[in-house]
């Protein structure tokens, strides 16, 4: 009777929103990212300066830059973080619209600084890059078209999502960037592989893409020449890889000491692909293992939260992020070690870089916001009340 | 296995029967079998997701071992990979008797590190002083440019290195190379080509050949499984000094502005000498010609790039096929009234010789009607056969890598008027070695010569092109064209030499008909004629001599007394005893030569 006489009581949730965020999130999770960003901040000190010196700047111009960036980064991912699912599905599946016109236009509109690749947007003062920011809405809209097709008479999401990887994957492979298309196509296996693809199926992929290299491997110079050159036993000293290992181990244990580092000079990528030779030069293994333990605490516990998923959308869309994120650091460590073929890829927080540091800042505060605690209605279970 | 229905048909149908409403129960139904689903999703997702954490335990594992073996390897110096190491020491090349013709010398390159340079603008300056043809600006601009390398000079006298050392510049360094050394300077120039440097590095550069049978040859030369072994030319060194200083006094003389000598072993194919003038230094090898015929630069090999037509030596081939085919016999007569009308054309002798000559006469007196008669009782298919088969209209065999695109000019379509002119040489354009090539075959004993820059130890007989009979036959003819014929400047005391002497109208270069004042003096000349050994041919470009009142450019008068000269001094030096009737004086020392 109240409500009809004055309206609706407001709908509160019972808990206020800091404490329940602060209760909810995965606290080992965020502490590795923000240390990550801090050993970030601390290479770039050591990394960049010798980029600024050929360009003419001041000596730390690209460290307050990226501190500036990382700290927009950093809001953008805790806003992230305390939104819900739902929103952040919404926002994604928006946002990848956006990305995804973003990336159709760049032959017409984009530039590739001298590179050979048309990747990018300039805006004079900042240049973005349309692909990072396409990977997290891409994971947010493969996740939502798979889960839909759990629901009993829902649509055929999985094919919906593979046919629009596949355009995704065409249109950043023509850019050429071979690195972002092979990471689109690793997320989307993952969340297909989790999402209970046919074991039959998951070996005929493994075939396709082995035919698929082969045809980028005869037909794009670009591919080839990485390929050959990682085949080559002989380290040639005077690539980049051949710089980067001489610095790995130049740094042995405990590293030559800050600033005492020398590969920098002679990389012109130190401050991006090659940032893990700086941090082995100058500060060790130690701060190498260091690094790899983050990644790892992030991408190993993301996982083994999403074990306890109920909700079909927030497993996929997590699993997602955390492979994206934890494959990008891999393959980055893997090329400075000669695990894997050189390919041009950022160390996810710690390489600098304005657009991957805010795509980062949104994918992780989406994965962030995914591995919340939240109820997973298992009382309801026991009691059937759930509809 | 218990199948459950998907409706649940026996509760709808109770509902409906009671009066509830069944799309309740539907939906319930609905519900309790997407539960299902999902639970049986979650629990494979579980599965998965755990292989999926375990992947990037391993795969970070991986990465952190790899990455403690690398930092617990000793660091290097980083060096330049071994596997582009460039191949040096390239073979010897030597002359039949294991004289050197072409050699390697230890020397320096100098080259500078700008970084590592103290007073670059000094050493610019003393380097310009010691090398006078560098310019010193540039120099001191790319010293002290941005530049971290620069080569400033590719071979140095070991004068110039210490002079370069004296300048006491810590950017200034040496790089060891091997440099091409050809000791005899322009002797033998054409056929040893030269060399450049190819691939060039600090610590070596690769030598290349660029002509000659250090271009064909290259392969061998470089070869390291070759351990060092020379390559052995058939050229005898000393008889080509000689040869060579003959053919360049009579050059002079005789107011050629090119000439060219073939000295083949008549049996094996081996071209003993091969000379080309004006000729060059292979030490310092000019550069292609940029103007002017390339006919007339010094790197060309007249003897084997240069294709004449070569006149009445060609004779000899007209008449050897008909005597072969049995067509004639040396006394047959042939009739030569002049001239000799053919259509539109008209062929006329240099003399009138009279109305009729015998087959030796025609070519002792080298009549162009009567070999063009003569021709045309072979006819042009049995011709053009024959001259194919003695290898006149291929590109020669010969190991120079020039050779293969030399290829013999002719008329694309053999008429009758072809096969006269032929007959005596005009229409059919030979290089000099291809006309030795071939007298060696009819002369020598019939059997196909091929020419070689090879020494040969023994070479098998080619199939056989005339009979033993007609070679013969062709020797003593031609000895006749020395002793009474055309050629009688031939005569050499105590060696019995034979040939024919060919004139030839040189056509003019944009194709427009001959010119009439400048001639292709030839003569090609085998000797001894009772023991053939060996086939010379002399070729002179272009003479004119002023003798007896006239100015004359036959090959007679020009040619034949250089090969004359030529075979004077090189008979001696290929060891051939001279025959010589004893004369009275020479009685006094009968005594000690009976012994």
């Amino acid at each position: 009777m109240t409500e009809m006489a004055y309206g609706t009581i407001p709908v509160r949730d019972g808990e206020p929103v800091l404490p329940k965020w602060w209760r909810t999130i995965d606290k080992w999770s965020l502490s590795a990212i923000l240390l990550l960003f801090g050993v970030g901040i601390l290479l770039g000190l050591a990394a960049s300066p010798p980029l600024a010196e050929k360009n003419g700047l001041p000596a730390f111009y690209y460290v307050t830059k990226q501190a500036q960036f990382g700290a927009l980064a950093l809001v953008v991912m805790f806003a992230t973080t305390m939104m819900s699912p739902q929103l952040v599905r919404r926002l994604g599946v928006v946002g990848f619209c956006f990305a995804f016109l973003a990336l159709l236009l760049l032959p017409l509109a984009g530039t590739d600084f001298g590179k050979g690749a048309v990747r990018w947007y300039s805006f004079g003062f900042a240049s973005v890059q349309p692909s990072e920011f396409l990977k997290p809405g891409f994971v947010i809209v493969s996740a939502w078209l798979m889960a839909a097709s759990f629901d009993l008479n829902g649509p055929p999401g999985r094919l919906y999502s593979f046919v629009l990887t596949m355009v995704i994957v065409g249109f950043l492979a023509m850019q050429p960037d071979f690195g972002q298309a092979a990471l689109v196509l690793f997320g989307w296996g993952v969340m297909y592989f989790v999402a209970g693809a046919p074991v039959s199926l998951l070996g005929a992929l493994a075939g396709a893409v082995a035919i698929l290299g082969t045809f980028a491997y005869e037909h794009s110079e670009h591919f080839a020449r990485r390929i050959d050159g990682f085949l080559n036993p002989e380290v040639d000293p005077r690539t980049q890889i051949g710089y980067a290992t001489n610095a790995i181990m130049e740094g042995g244990f405990f590293g030559v000491g800050v600033g005492g580092g020398e590969v920098k000079w002679s990389l012109p990528d130190a401050h991006t692909d090659f940032i893990i030779a700086v941090a082995a030069e100058e500060y060790g293994l130690i701060l190498v293992l260091l690094i790899i333990t983050l990644y790892a605490t992030v991408v190993v516990r993301s996982l083994l939260r999403l074990v306890k998923e109920r909700d079909p959308f927030i497993r996929l869309a997590g699993t997602g992020l955390a492979c994206m994120f934890g494959v990008q650091a891999m393959i980055n460590m893997g090329v400075a070690v000669r695990l894997l073929p050189a390919k041009g890829m950022t160390l996810p927080f710690v390489s600098y870089g304005g657009s991957s540091l805010i795509a980062g800042g949104i994918a992780v505060g989406m994965l962030l916001a995914f591995t919340r605690t939240r109820p997973q209605g298992r009382i309801e279970d026991l009691l059937g009340r759930r509809g | 296995m218990i199948r459950t229905p998907l409706r649940p048909l026996a509760r709808i149908l109770e509902a409906r029967a009671k009066g509830g409403n069944p799309d309740l129960i539907e939906k319930e139904n609905l519900r309790a079998r997407h539960e299902i689903v999902r639970d049986k999703a979650r629990s494979r997702a579980e599965g998965r997701l755990l292989m999926l954490g375990l992947f990037f335990v391993a795969a970070f594992g991986a990465i952190a071992v790899r990455m403690g073996h690398i930092a617990a390897a000793e660091p290097r110096e980083p060096v330049a990979a071994a596997t582009d190491s460039i191949q040096a020491q390239r073979a010897d090349i030597l002359d039949r008797n294991g004289r050197i013709l072409a050699t390697n010398l230890q020397t320096y390159s100098l080259y500078a590190q700008p970084p590592l340079m103290v007073d670059p603008a000094h050493a610019a300056e003393e380097l310009t002083k010691i090398f006078p043809d560098l310019d010193g600006k540039r120099l001191l601009a790319d010293l002290t440019g941005p530049r971290k390398f620069l080569w400033i000079k590719k071979k140095l006298s070991p004068e110039q290195m210490q002079k370069v050392h004296d300048i006491g510049e810590p950017g200034l360094l040496f790089g060891p190379r091997e440099m091409r050394l050809y000791p005899n300077g322009r002797l033998a120039a054409h056929v040893l080509g030269g060399t450049t440097f190819g691939v060039e590095g600090v610590h070596s550069a690769e030598v290349i050949g660029t002509a000659g049978v250090e271009r064909a040859f290259d392969a061998f030369l470089r070869d390291p499984a070759n351990e060092g072994r020379p390559l052995e030319l058939s050229l005898d060194l000393t008889v080509q000094a000689a040869a060579r200083e003959v053919l360049y006094g009579g050059m002079k003389l005789m107011n050629a502005k090119g000439a060219a000598a073939v000295l083949m072993d008549i049996h094996t194919g081996e071209v003993l000498s091969m000379i080309s003038l004006p000729d060059f230094d292979p030490n310092n090898r000019p550069g292609p010609p940029v103007k002017g015929l390339p006919s007339d630069s010094p790197i060309f090999n007249r003897a084997v790039q240069g294709v004449y037509e070569l006149g009445s030596t060609f004779k000899v081939f007209a008449v050897a096929q008909a005597l072969d085919l049995g067509l004639v016999s040396p006394s047959t007569i042939i009739q030569t009234k002049s001239p000799l009308v053919w259509g539109k054309y008209r062929i006329r002798d240099f003399h009138d010789y009279g109305n009729q000559m015998s087959v030796t006469d025609v070519i002792v007196q080298s009549s162009n009607i009567g070999t063009a008669r003569i021709a045309l009782q072979i006819g042009g298919a049995r011709q053009k056969a024959f001259l194919a088969s003695l290898g006149l209209l291929d590109p020669s065999p010969v190991e120079l890598a020039e050779a293969p695109y030399v290829r013999p000019l002719y008329p694309k379509k053999w008429k009758e008027i072809s096969t006269m002119t032929i007959s005596y040489g005009h229409g059919l354009s030979d290089s000099p070695l291809h006309l030795a090539a071939a007298y060696a075959t009819i002369l020598g004993d019939g059997t196909l010569v091929k020419p070689t820059l090879l020494k040969r130890k023994s070479v098998e007989k080619g199939p056989r092109i005339v009979s033993e009979k007609t070679s013969a036959t062709m020797r003593s003819m031609l000895r006749e064209v020395v002793t009474r014929g055309t050629a009688s400047f031939g005569d050499v005391p105590g060696y019995a030499v034979g040939g024919k002497t060919g004139t030839a109208d040189k056509p003019k270069e944009n194709g427009g008909g001959y010119y009439d004042d400048r001639v292709v003096a030839t003569f090609a000349s085998v000797f001894p004629v009772n023991d053939p050994r060996y086939v010379l041919v002399v070729t002179l470009d272009e003479p004119s001599t002023y003798i007896a009142g006239e100015t004359r450019r036959t090959a007679g008068w020009t040619a034949v007394p250089v090969a004359a000269e030529m075979i004077r001094r090189i008979a001696p030096l290929l060891g051939l005893r001279p025959e010589i009737e004893p004369g009275s004086e020479l009685r006094l020392t009968e005594a000690s030569v009976k012994d």
